[in-house]
C-alpha cells in the first residue's frame, strides 16, 4: 500500500468480518447437555487459529483430558490454517453461509493432512514468511523485511491481530512494497465529496510501474454444472482445489492492465484465443536465443502485448472467452466479485491482504469428456 | 531478474542466482539424465509432469504426458531412498526398531523465488511418516550439516505444492545467494557464462549435503561448458 492514509476500500477490507458458529466435534464432548456453539466474528484478514483464545472458554469444561492440538473443519474438510479466514470462506462457501458453521477439534490433529500449528507463533511465522516472499517478488530480495526492527515487526503483527489499519500502514509503508498508484482511484475520487480521501489517492498518482505482483490463486474445480452458485457441490478434498502461488508480471507498456488480464496471465489455458489453431497454443520449438522472450512469458504467466514477441502469442481479449471444456463461473476477492475491467493496480492496492498478497478464488466448471 | 544469454548459458557477471521455469526444465533434465547414469546404485530420478491445469483433468495426480502440458508444472522425483544410501563415510547406524526408513525427494520450481526447492518425506516400511527428530536421529550427519547450512537454509514443514499434504522442505529464501556464490567459483569459459544445465547439479551438491548425498565427480564434469 503506497499511500500513507487508508483508502475507503482498504478500510472496508480490514473491517470485513465473517460471523462464525463454531461447534465442538461430538467426539470431544464429554458432558451432557453438549455445549452450545460459540458465536464469533472472525476478521477476514485474520486466521482461524488466532480465534482459539476466544473459542476455548466455550468448551474447556467439556473437553476430554489431554493437551490441545486445535484444528478446524468445514463439512469434513480440515481447514488449512495458513490461509486467511476470508479466503477460506470465499473459496469453500459458494453461497455465503451466515453464520458460517465450522467444527473445531482440540484433539487428534491430522498431521498427514495439515502442517503443524502451535497457535499464534506458527501463524505469525507463516505471516512474516509470506511477507518476505512478497518482498522478494516485488524487490528481488527480502532485505527490507529481514531488517525490520523488533519493535516494528511486533507492531506490524499486532496491527494485524487487532485489525488496526492505521497502525499497519504506519509500519508497512516503511517497507516500500507499494507498486505505485493507479489512475482509477483518482478518477473515482474526483467526484467524491470527501476531500481527504481524494488527497490520499492523489498521492498515489504515478502510473503502475513494471514488476512482479504477489498473487495466490485458488482454483476450485466443479464437475457438475450449476445455475445458482449455491448449488455447487462441497469441497470434500483439497485435491479439488488447485493452489497457484505464482506472481503476475506487469510490463510498462502504457496499456492499462486489468484484473481480467491478470487472471488470464495466471490461467492462460482457460482463455484460449480462438483465432489461433490448437498447435500454436503450446510453446513453439525455438532456438535458445529466440526463445528467451517466450520463455519469460511462460515462466511468470505475464501478459505481453503483441509487439513484444516475435511469434504470435495469445492476445489479451477484453472479455472472458471460454474454452470448450472449462469455464470460469466465479472470481471472488475479499468477498466481492470485481468487474474484470477494473485496473489490476487498483485491485491489488485496495484488496490485498496484510502480507501483501492478493488472494483470488476462482470457480471453474469442468465438463467431463464424453467417453465412448 | 536473471540474464539469459543466448546459448542456454548464464552470464554470471550480473546474475542474481535465480533461473526461469524454462531454465529449470533444462537443468533438471540434465540432472536427471546424469543422476541416473552415474548413480546406478541409488534410486533413479524421474520427471513427474504435473498437469499445468490439474483442474482440467479428472485425476489431478496422474502424470500428463506431451501435448499442451509439456512446459507446465513439473518436478523431479527420486523415491525410495533408504538410510544406507546416505552413508557419509561413517558406519551405518541401525535405527531403533530395525524397520528401514525410506525417503522420497522431489525438486520443484518455485516461481516466487525463481529457484528449485527440495521437498522430502521420510517414512517407515509400514507407511508411517517419520518426524524430523527421528530423521535427525537416524542420520546424525544431518544435524551437523544442518548447522553448517543453517545460515543458508532451514527445514520447515509445508504443503507440497501438488500433493496437497505436508512434506519437509528446505526453505528457498537463501538459495539464490549460495547459487551465485557457487557459480562464482566456476572457471569462466570461452563462450562466456556457465551452462544452465549445470545449475541443478551444483544446487544439489549443496542441498543434498543435508542428507550426506554426494554428487559423483563424473556428474559435474560431464556437463560440457
Amino acid at each position: 500500500m503506497g499511500s500513507k492514509t487508508a483508502t475507503e476500500a482498504q478500510k472496508y477490507v480490514w473491517e470485513g468480518a465473517i460471523p462464525l458458529q463454531i461447534h465442538l466435534h461430538e467426539s470431544e464432548v464429554t458432558t451432557l447437555p453438549p455445549p452450545s456453539p460459540a458465536l464469533i466474528l472472525a476478521p477476514r484478514i485474520g486466521y482461524l487459529p488466532l480465534l482459539v483464545p476466544q473459542i476455548k472458554p466455550f468448551f474447556s469444561s467439556t473437553l476430554p483430558p489431554g493437551s490441545d492440538t486445535v484444528w478446524f473443519e468445514y463439512q469434513g474438510l480440515p481447514l488449512k490454517w495458513y490461509i486467511p479466514t476470508g479466503v477460506l470462506y470465499d473459496l469453500l462457501c459458494a453461497e455465503p453461509e451466515r453464520p458460517w458453521n465450522l467444527t473445531v477439534h482440540f484433539r487428534g490433529y491430522p498431521g498427514n493432512i495439515l502442517t503443524p500449528c502451535e497457535g499464534e507463533d506458527s501463524v505469525k511465522w507463516s505471516f512474516i514468511n509470506s511477507l518476505k516472499e512478497a518482498a522478494y517478488i516485488v524487490n528481488g530480495n527480502c532485505k527490507n523485511v529481514m531488517n525490520m526492527s523488533q519493535s516494528d515487526q511486533s507492531e506490524l503483527w499486532r496491527s494485524v491481530l487487532n485489525g488496526n489499519l492505521e497502525a499497519y500502514i504506519r509500519v508497512s509503508s516503511k517497507l516500500k512494497l507499494g507498486l505505485g498508484g493507479d489512475d482509477f482511484s483518482i478518477k473515482l475520487n474526483t467526484s467524491s465529496l470527501k476531500y481527504r480521501q481524494s488527497a490520499a489517492d492523489a498521492e498515489a498518482s504515478a502510473t503502475i510501474k513494471a514488476g512482479r505482483i504477489p498473487v495466490r490463486l485458488y482454483v476450485r474445480r466443479v464437475n457438475e454444472d450449476f445455475d445458482d452458485v449455491e448449488d455447487a457441490p462441497l469441497v470434500d478434498n483439497w485435491d479439488k482445489v488447485s493452489y497457484i502461488n505464482r506472481p503476475v508480471e506487469i510490463h510498462d507498456n502504457g496499456k492499462c492492465f486489468t484484473l481480467g488480464d491478470a487472471v488470464k496471465a495466471l490461467l492462460p489455458e482457460l482463455f484460449p484465443d480462438k483465432s489461433l489453431p490448437n498447435d500454436s497454443m503450446s510453446l513453439p520449438q525455438v532456438e535458445d536465443g529466440e526463445g528467451s522472450a517466450l520463455e519469460e512469458a511462460s515462466d511468470t504467466g505475464s501478459a505481453r502485448s503483441p509487439e513484444d514477441t516475435g511469434e504470435s502469442v495469445r492476445e489479451c481479449q477484453d472479455s472472458c472467452s471460454l474454452s470448450e471444456t472449462a469455464d470460469v463461473k466465479l472470481i471472488r476477492i475479499q468477498g466481492i466479485e470485481p468487474k474484470l475491467e477494473i485496473p489490476f493496480a487498483w485491485v491489488v492496492n485496495n484488496l490485498m491482504n496484510p502480507e501483501h498478497f492478493l488472494h483470488i478464488s476462482v470457480y471453474v466448471r469442468v465438463q467431463e469428456p464424453i467417453t465412448v | 531478474m536473471t540474464t539469459l544469454s543466448n546459448q542456454g548459458k548464464i552470464d554470471i557477471s550480473c546474475w542474481d542466482g535465480t533461473i526461469s521455469q524454462h531454465e529449470f526444465h533444462t537443468a533438471a533434465s540434465a540432472f536427471a539424465e546424469r543422476w541416473n547414469k552415474f548413480n546406478a546404485a541409488l534410486p533413479q530420478c524421474s520427471w513427474v509432469a504435473r498437469p499445468k491445469s490439474p483442474y482440467l483433468s479428472s485425476t489431478s495426480k496422474e502424470s500428463c504426458g506431451g501435448g499442451d502440458d509439456k512446459e507446465g508444472e513439473e518436478e523431479l522425483s527420486c523415491s525410495r531412498f533408504q538410510e544406507d544410501d546416505f552413508i557419509d563415510g561413517a558406519t551405518m547406524l541401525q535405527n531403533h526398531d530395525d524397520a528401514s526408513h525410506h525417503y522420497d525427494f522431489h525438486v520443484v520450481y518455485n516461481a516466487s523465488y525463481r529457484v528449485p526447492v527440495l521437498y522430502f518425506r521420510a517414512y517407515c516400511s509400514d507407511g508411517r511418516t517419520l518426524v524430523l527428530d527421528d530423521v535427525e536421529k537416524s542420520i546424525p550427519a544431518i544435524s551437523a550439516k544442518l548447522l553448517m547450512l543453517s545460515k543458508w537454509t532451514f527445514i520447515t514443514q509445508e504443503d507440497h505444492p501438488y500433493l496437497n499434504c505436508p512434506w519437509y522442505t528446505l526453505h528457498p529464501c537463501g538459495t539464490s545467494e549460495w547459487m551465485k556464490m557457487l557459480f562464482s567459483y566456476e572457471p569462466a569459459v570461452d563462450h562466456g557464462g556457465v551452462a544452465v544445465a549445470k545449475y541443478l547439479v551444483s544446487w544439489f551438491s549443496v542441498a543434498g549435503q543435508v542428507f550426506g548425498l554426494k554428487i559423483p565427480f563424473e556428474m559435474l564434469s560431464s556437463i560440457g561448458n
